[in-house]
């Protein structure tokens, strides 16, 4: 393992912000932490870095312990949330810095420098001022600077956070695709799912300092550890249910369930995708409450009697009006039992 | 860290340390009683009461007089605003000495108003309550104009529109917000009017003496070393007091206020009474400010032959018999001393205000925050008097050594350096420093590469302060600098102190001579100056 972190605890006045998190990121593998804001993300990055100390367990570095070892000498990278560029230095100031730190003559300074910023997509930017950049170039920058010393690993503090979405889609295809051909270890913090899936070989989700989920984006996609995992990437038709066979019992009523799905009490997801719309008298008898336009389809929020909500995503034709009856049928396909192990 | 405290320890802590033991210690036995001896003599108690009554005076007459100053700078946008800023700072930097000079030649005997209607102030307390405002104007208009000029009109105008009087709104909005600068203001007016040397020595005469001046009447005239002693911890004591309150209205002054731009609230004066008012700050600058520079100028140049130089041409030769050399030396002498004194300050000072940023919590870190600002208060005499018997033993033996007076000199100035760097280098967003630590800068180089390239403009202000403090230093100064290597300001006070129209010519003119330097090293600043750099 590149990074190992073993029970790594800290503690801002008393409250645990990182609570005994064990973690391994192995070499050229692009591990996304994922979780909502106060979810300790951020000071887990941190103290991979150096920048804060830990109250009990130990950062593994390359198989040395780093307790002691100060934030220069780890040869670590990180790319600050909101780039931290050096606002004295222009461009080429700024991603020669840390081969000036290492000592780097200053003709294969320049050398990289143009490379860098050729791979970053800002050739010959050297002398403009960094005031000047718009937000994706000072992203560029940075990620350019963060990469010039040629640290072991590379830490992106929500690298595409502050950009607009579509330079933001843009960007992470271009991210995955750099790091690829660099065989850079990337570990990056991200509360944007979307971000996180596409980037990531592996996706580590946090919750209150504690990791709720570790797996590739399709397992954590696919089988979400438990009810906060679920919510926090977006599906909300998650209910208590009782197991028995091929179906669960639930306030929507009998809902089907995978086969071989676990049995007894747990907690039930249905993706919206398995919420079908038919006849009012052939199903569940829901009322439309609102409807979402989500460009590829309609998400329709649907009221039962005497149930909580429901969310079905809908073809754009097929789509009810607010007001309207209609029944609804369930698909055991999009249906997930939470909490299993995956299958086999 | 290491090195200011070091810095501070042997120059600072060691010699009061040493004038406190040489005080209460007779015999090899602590002598308590002695504090009670020294207080029960009524000339003694007589010149604490003046002190603080003095300086209580000099407080509320330079508020009285400078608010409106304030007000002016804060709302009000003329033309030549920027040029009467500048104005208005200058006797801030300028050398006691010169200061009391210049009220002597204004009010004092053959003075300005003794020639026109035959009145003379040198013998009452006026003169040195108005020399002290002259002085404070600056810290006054600073401290609060600085404030109120960030402070949104519209809050006022909230008042108004909920049916607050037009006074009513500035008593209920404005001055609440603005109180603990005036607070802060008036304690720093307080200070340094409460250990005003040179001015009370030049124009206060036989009959007004405060604390600072009596301790240098102690030790150099009557050579009642214990009796010098006991008044220097009084006023240690009342000097840390000052400073404490201070710390704490301060603090209290960084609540949250709403501020805007300063450029936003200035208007131009519309209707009768702004004008008025403006008028009247303006004449109240040029007859306690200009006016008696100007008289200054005049002195210099008003020799007996008719108006010329002859004045500034005696300085050359060492004729006058009252040094050992010619006065003109003492400038170079001075811009030495000053230049090395800016040095250490910078260097202390710049390495204290690195250290305060980067710890800046914890109880150890704001006591040494104070304890930096000690020098500026505890009094100059307190320094020099305290350099005389500390480092006279050896491996400490500076006695001989001409980096005794920088180092005193640098001693003053520090507060200065620091007061002014610190707020730049708390702006530094702590980032930039982790960033430039992730990519390999140890602690050393980032201050180098990211903190340095930031405060360079305030750093440049710190050591033109330092450089003025330093150049007219005089209570310290005048304990240590030896005879045949004269200050400008011992120089002139030296002068003044003789009988004759020669040595009265040759004051003024080395007091111009100061006035100019040190004014234009302050121009110089203004030039330089943002509105983030502190609030000297």
């Amino acid at each position: 393992m590149l990074l190992s972190l073993e029970g790594a605890t800290i503690r801002f006045g008393g409250r645990p912000v990182l609570d005994a998190v064990d973690l391994d990121v192995a070499e050229h593998e692009i591990v996304c932490v994922l979780g909502p804001s106060g979810s300790g993300k951020s000071t887990l990055l941190r103290a991979v870095a150096g920048l804060q100390s830990l109250d009990a367990g130990r950062v593994v570095l390359g198989g040395r312990d780093q307790a002691g070892v100060a934030a220069h000498k780890r040869g670590v990278g990180l790319m600050f949330q909101d780039h931290q560029l050096f606002p004295q230095r222009d461009v080429g100031g700024n991603v020669a810095f840390g081969l000036r730190m290492h000592g780097a003559p200053k003709g294969r300074q320049a050398l990289e420098v143009g490379e860098l910023l050729e791979l970053v997509g800002l050739p010959g930017a050297e002398r403009r001022a960094v005031a000047e950049l718009s937000g994706g170039e000072q992203q560029r920058v940075a990620l350019a600077r963060a990469l010039a010393p040629r640290p072991s690993l590379l830490m992106l503090d929500e690298p595409l956070g502050q950009l607009d979405r579509s330079l933001r889609e843009r960007l992470v295809v271009e991210l995955r695709e750099l790091f690829g051909e660099l065989g850079t270890t990337v570990l990056a913090v991200t509360h944007d799912q979307g971000e996180a899936f596409a980037l990531a070989d592996r996706v580590v989700v946090m919750r209150e300092g504690r990791i709720a989920q570790s797996g590739t984006p399709l397992e954590v996609w696919q089988r979400p550890a438990d009810e906060f995992v679920a919510r926090f990437l977006g599906f909300d038709n998650v209910v208590e249910a009782t197991v028995s066979g091929e179906a669960a019992d639930t306030p929507w009523g009998k809902v089907p369930v995978p086969e071989g799905a676990r049995q007894g009490p747990g907690t039930l997801l249905v993706r919206p995708a398995g919420v079908r719309l038919v006849a009012a008298a052939d199903g569940l008898r829901c009322t439309v409450a609102a409807r979402t336009f989500r460009g590829t389809h309609v998400a329709v929020h649907l009221q039962p009697e005497d149930a909580p909500r429901l969310e079905a995503a809908c073809a754009l034709r097929d789509a009810p009006e607010p007001g309207d009856e209609v029944g609804v049928e369930f698909d055991a396909a999009e249906t997930v039992v939470l909490g299993e192990p995956p299958a086999a | 860290m290491a090195l200011p405290v070091a810095f501070f320890a042997v120059f600072f802590a060691y010699p009061v340390a040493a004038i406190v033991a040489r005080g209460l210690k007779a015999d090899g036995a602590w002598q308590f009683g002695r504090i009670g001896d020294v207080l029960a003599q009524s000339d003694i108690r007589h010149v604490l009461w003046f002190t603080t009554w003095q300086a209580l005076v000099s407080t509320v007459l330079t508020l009285l007089i400078a608010l409106p100053g304030a007000y002016v700078f804060a709302r009000f946008d003329f033309r030549g605003k920027q040029v009467l800023r500048a104005v208005v700072t200058v006797p801030f930097v300028l050398p006691t000495v010169v200061v009391g000079t210049a009220f002597l030649a204004l009010v004092g005997r053959g003075g300005l108003l003794d020639q026109l209607w035959g009145v003379r102030l040198d013998t009452t307390v006026w003169a040195i309550l108005l020399a002290h405002v002259f002085f404070n104007y600056a810290v006054v208009v600073r401290t609060v104009g600085g404030l109120w000029s960030q402070l949104d009109p519209r809050q006022e105008e909230a008042a108004r529109m909920l049916g607050a009087s037009r006074f009513a709104a500035w008593r209920k909005v404005t001055l609440p917000a603005l109180s603990p600068a005036v607070a802060a203001a008036a304690l720093m007016v307080f200070l340094f009017t409460f250990t005003s040397f040179g001015v009370v020595q030049i124009l206060g005469g036989p009959t007004f003496s405060t604390l600072e001046v009596e301790i240098y009447r102690q030790t150099s005239e009557i050579f009642d070393l214990a009796t010098a002693a006991v008044l220097t911890m009084i006023q240690f004591v009342a000097v840390g007091a000052i400073l404490v309150v201070h710390a704490r209205t301060v603090r209290r002054r960084e609540t949250a206020l709403r501020l805007v731009a300063p450029e936003t609230t200035a208007r131009r004066p519309r209707g009768a009474g702004p004008w008025a008012l403006l008028a009247g700050v303006l004449a109240s600058i040029v007859v306690l400010l200009v006016l008696p520079l100007g008289v200054l100028v005049q002195r210099s140049l008003d020799a007996p032959g008719g108006y010329g130089f002859a004045y500034y041409r005696a300085l050359a030769s060492a004729d006058g018999g009252i040094f050992l050399v010619a006065p003109i030396e003492a400038i170079g002498n001075s811009l030495e001393y000053a230049l090395a004194a800016t040095a250490i300050a910078v260097a202390i000072g710049g390495l204290a205000a690195a250290a305060l940023t980067r710890r800046n919590t914890g109880r150890l870190v704001r006591g040494f925050d104070a304890l930096l600002m000690l020098p500026l208060g505890v009094s100059a005499v307190t320094v020099g008097f305290g350099f005389l018997i500390a480092l006279d033993k050896p491996p400490l033996d500076l006695r001989a050594s001409w980096i005794l007076v920088p180092l005193a000199q640098a001693l003053v100035g520090v507060p200065f350096v620091v007061r002014t760097m610190l707020p730049v280098l708390r702006a530094v967003d702590g980032r930039l420093r982790e960033a430039a630590a992730v990519l390999g800068a140890s602690p050393w180089r980032v201050w180098r590469e990211v903190d340095l390239p930031m405060v360079r403009r305030a750093l440049l202000i710190a050591a033109g302060f330092a450089f003025a403090v330093s150049l007219g230093e005089f209570g310290a100064t005048v304990f240590i600098a030896r005879p045949d290597n004269p200050t400008l300001p011992v120089a002139v006070a030296r002068l003044l102190g003789r009988a004759g129209d020669l040595n009265y010519g040759q004051a003024m003119a080395l007091s111009t001579i100061l006035m100019v330097v040190c004014a234009v090293a302050l121009l110089l600043l203004e030039r330089v100056r943002t509105d983030r750099t502190g609030e000297f």
